[in-house]
């Protein structure tokens, strides 16, 4: 399969100025409410190390707190599967459907089973899926992935979802208000949600020595489907592990602050075990994760809680919208992330970025996500996956950035040069950044010319 | 190999070198005084109603905030409704309800949430299949923060609990946070002691 294209998805997300400003605007604010919601909490930077210790611990002892959540569920009347990949989490997932002869099945949202595809996997075989989240329901009725990890529709318009609406559920194309809206997801979706068979959650944490799943939702969603219906599923990445409810407790303080600016999510669910006349299943899924524990660079991407914050604040992915990667995971996580799935159809991502080192600068459990995204693209050049225009590109700029001299001639060149090429000769192919945007003015004298004149002049 | 095997044994051959297990402190900050300030101030910034005083006429008090509703599902010994949570055998079946009621064990000063479990709730789908959902709370049961609550007993004795902070409410469309999303449309927390 051909790299994705991010670059290319982009500019087609960037020719319409309206959706570009309105993404930009929505995620910026929510990057705003994040800095209030930490500067309101004096221990903030303590709870960012101590999620970080916390998260490197346990990856450290992970099968033995796998072992011991294993236990623990199995006490409390879970049924506990393994799956190593995917597919194997999908079977189980169809499996214990078939057990109970059951069609329909309501999920919260859960990033993990976007991974797996199993939405798709399950309706080809007949199954019925209602995603119960409003973002998540509205990306399933248009058949697109989630833009963004904890907005999925964010990148739509309420005008997009009116007409959406009105395509799919009948209602009023000219009435874009976000209560009529959510009032016609809520009606429809309330009967399929009191008559499903099977109800369906992912796990923000799992808990070793009680061996609760821990779900954070706004809607009520993972409540909804694990309790309405007598048999619930949980999807568990096996990362997702936590030692007790104490370090639960600076999960819960940073997750929604970081993601939205809540001091917490409306509904913060914890499922131990069944209902006393149902099944509660667990499956533990690695798809991919034990081997990135022995990558000795990209391991720490593991720490991650899907809050969300280094997308808010990364200007590729403000400006790119969460659709261009391609991808499960987006933004500057998702740079790191992805290529660990399949190196050659993500080799594009990692120069989605500007390096600018805001997202490591947002993450909860510090990971230094922006020297991840270098260290890719170096293993992108040493696999051979960086195309020969891009790399004749790259080199060229390296030659220049790291001879001063050669440097401050070429800038003066470029400012000279841009005054009197015509336009064809600037915007072309060669320019990818030119292609979306007018080149500014070139200002009459170069830095390092200004600083002569000015500065060393006054000493 | 069965696929548990094939898991751990890949995560042993990939074993990080050991990291220590850090000392979490509980934060304590506010005077006790503070509690209940900043626990209207958590709720009503999530868009619930506090009630901090304990109605004198529960039933006149149900019926002006909520005109015209015709069952009142009660969980709690103050007040008898028009249904028990035992009435709905099939969980499924809660939508029925107009308002549930119920106590809460607990609740916290940071965050403005209230903890409901099994225990609380008897059927579980009553504290969000409901319209509207009113919790009663003794002031008393207030903890500062969100370390402190992670101490009660109904998360590690319990089959289900929930921290709720607010309705039901969704962000989803345009960014302006809603609140006809799946859950209750509307959440009011009494101050009401335990008898």
């Amino acid at each position: 399969m051909e790299p994705v294209n991010q670059a290319e998805n982009a500019k087609l997300f960037v020719e319409d100025r309206e959706h570009e400003r309105h993404f930009d605007r929505l995620i910026w604010a929510m990057r705003v409410a994040r800095d209030r919601a930490a500067a309101a909490v004096p221990e903030w930077e303590q709870l960012r190390d101590l999620a970080s210790e916390t998260k490197e611990h346990v990856l450290s002892h992970l099968a033995e707190y796998l072992e011991q959540f294993e236990e623990s569920a199995k006490r409390n009347g879970v049924h506990v599967h393994w799956a190593n990949d995917a597919h194997d989490h999908n079977q189980i997932v169809a499996d214990i459907m078939a057990k109970h002869g059951a069609r329909t099945l309501i999920k919260s949202k859960s990033m993990l089973t976007e991974e797996c595809d199993t939405r798709r996997f399950l309706q080809t075989r007949g199954i019925v899926v209602t995603e119960t989240d409003l973002g998540e329901r509205i990306q399933q009725l248009d058949d697109q992935p989630p833009a963004h990890i904890i907005g999925p529709a964010i990148q739509k318009s309420k005008e997009d979802v009116a007409a959406l609406f009105a395509r799919t559920y009948g209602s009023d194309p000219n009435k874009t208000d976000e209560v009529y809206l959510a009032q016609q997801m809520r009606n429809h979706t309330r009967p399929l949600i009191e008559k499903a068979d099977v109800g369906m959650t992912g796990a923000n944490f799992a808990i070793a020595d009680t061996g609760a799943i821990v779900v954070v939702t706004n809607e009520g969603n993972a409540d909804l489907s694990g309790n309405v219906p007598k048999v619930r599923i949980c999807s568990l990445g096996i990362e997702k592990i936590l030692p007790s409810n104490k370090e639960l407790a600076v999960f819960i303080r940073l997750l929604s602050r970081s993601a939205t600016g809540q001091p917490i999510s409306q509904y913060t669910s914890h499922f131990r075990g069944p209902r006393k006349d149902g099944e509660m299943h667990v499956i533990i899924v690695d798809n991919g994760r034990s081997e990135r524990l022995g990558m000795e660079q990209f391991w720490p991407s593991l720490k991650c809680i899907r809050c969300g914050a280094c997308m808010n604040t990364c200007p590729v992915y403000r400006r790119s919208g969460g659709l261009s990667y391609g991808s499960t995971y987006m933004g500057p996580i998702g740079i790191i992330m992805m290529p660990t799935f399949d190196i050659h159809r993500y080799s594009e991502l990692p120069f989605a970025s500007t390096l600018n080192g805001s997202c490591s600068n947002v993450c909860p459990v510090k990971i230094n996500i922006h020297e991840q995204i270098y260290a890719w693209r170096g293993v992108m050049d040493q696999k051979h996956q960086i195309n020969l225009t891009k790399k004749a590109a790259l080199k060229a700029a390296g030659n220049i950035l790291s001879h001063p001299e050669l440097y401050q001639i070429a800038t003066a060149m470029a400012d000279a040069a841009l005054k009197v090429l015509p336009h064809f000769a600037i915007y072309n192919d060669l320019n990818a950044w030119g292609k979306h945007r007018e080149l500014p003015e070139p200002p009459k004298q170069t830095f390092h010319q200004w600083y002569r004149h000015h500065r060393l002049k006054e000493t | 190999m069965s696929a548990r095997q094939d898991v751990l044994g890949r995560i042993r051959n990939n074993r990080l070198p050991a990291k220590v297990k850090p000392e979490v402190p509980d934060f304590p900050r506010l005077a006790k005084t503070d509690f209940l300030p900043q626990f209207r101030k958590g709720l009503e910034e999530m868009a619930g109603v506090l009630v901090d005083e304990q109605p004198g006429d529960f039933a006149a008090f149900l019926r002006s905030r909520f005109p015209n509703v015709k069952n009142v599902c009660s969980a709690v010994p103050e007040f008898v409704g028009n249904s028990t949570p035992e009435e709905y055998s099939n969980w499924a079946d809660a939508g029925d309800i107009d308002v549930a009621i119920v106590r809460s064990p607990m609740a916290i000063a940071e965050t403005g949430s209230v903890l409901l479990s099994e225990t609380d709730l008897r059927v579980n789908t009553i504290g969000f299949l409901a319209h509207d959902l009113v919790v009663l709370l003794d002031p008393a049961d207030i903890v500062e923060n969100v370390h402190l609550a992670y101490r009660h007993p109904a998360f590690r004795n319990t089959a289900y609990s929930v921290l709720m902070t607010g309705p039901s409410g969704s962000g989803d469309i345009g960014g302006r946070v809603v609140h006809p999303a799946q859950g209750v449309m509307t959440l009011t927390v009494i101050f009401w002691p335990k008898i």
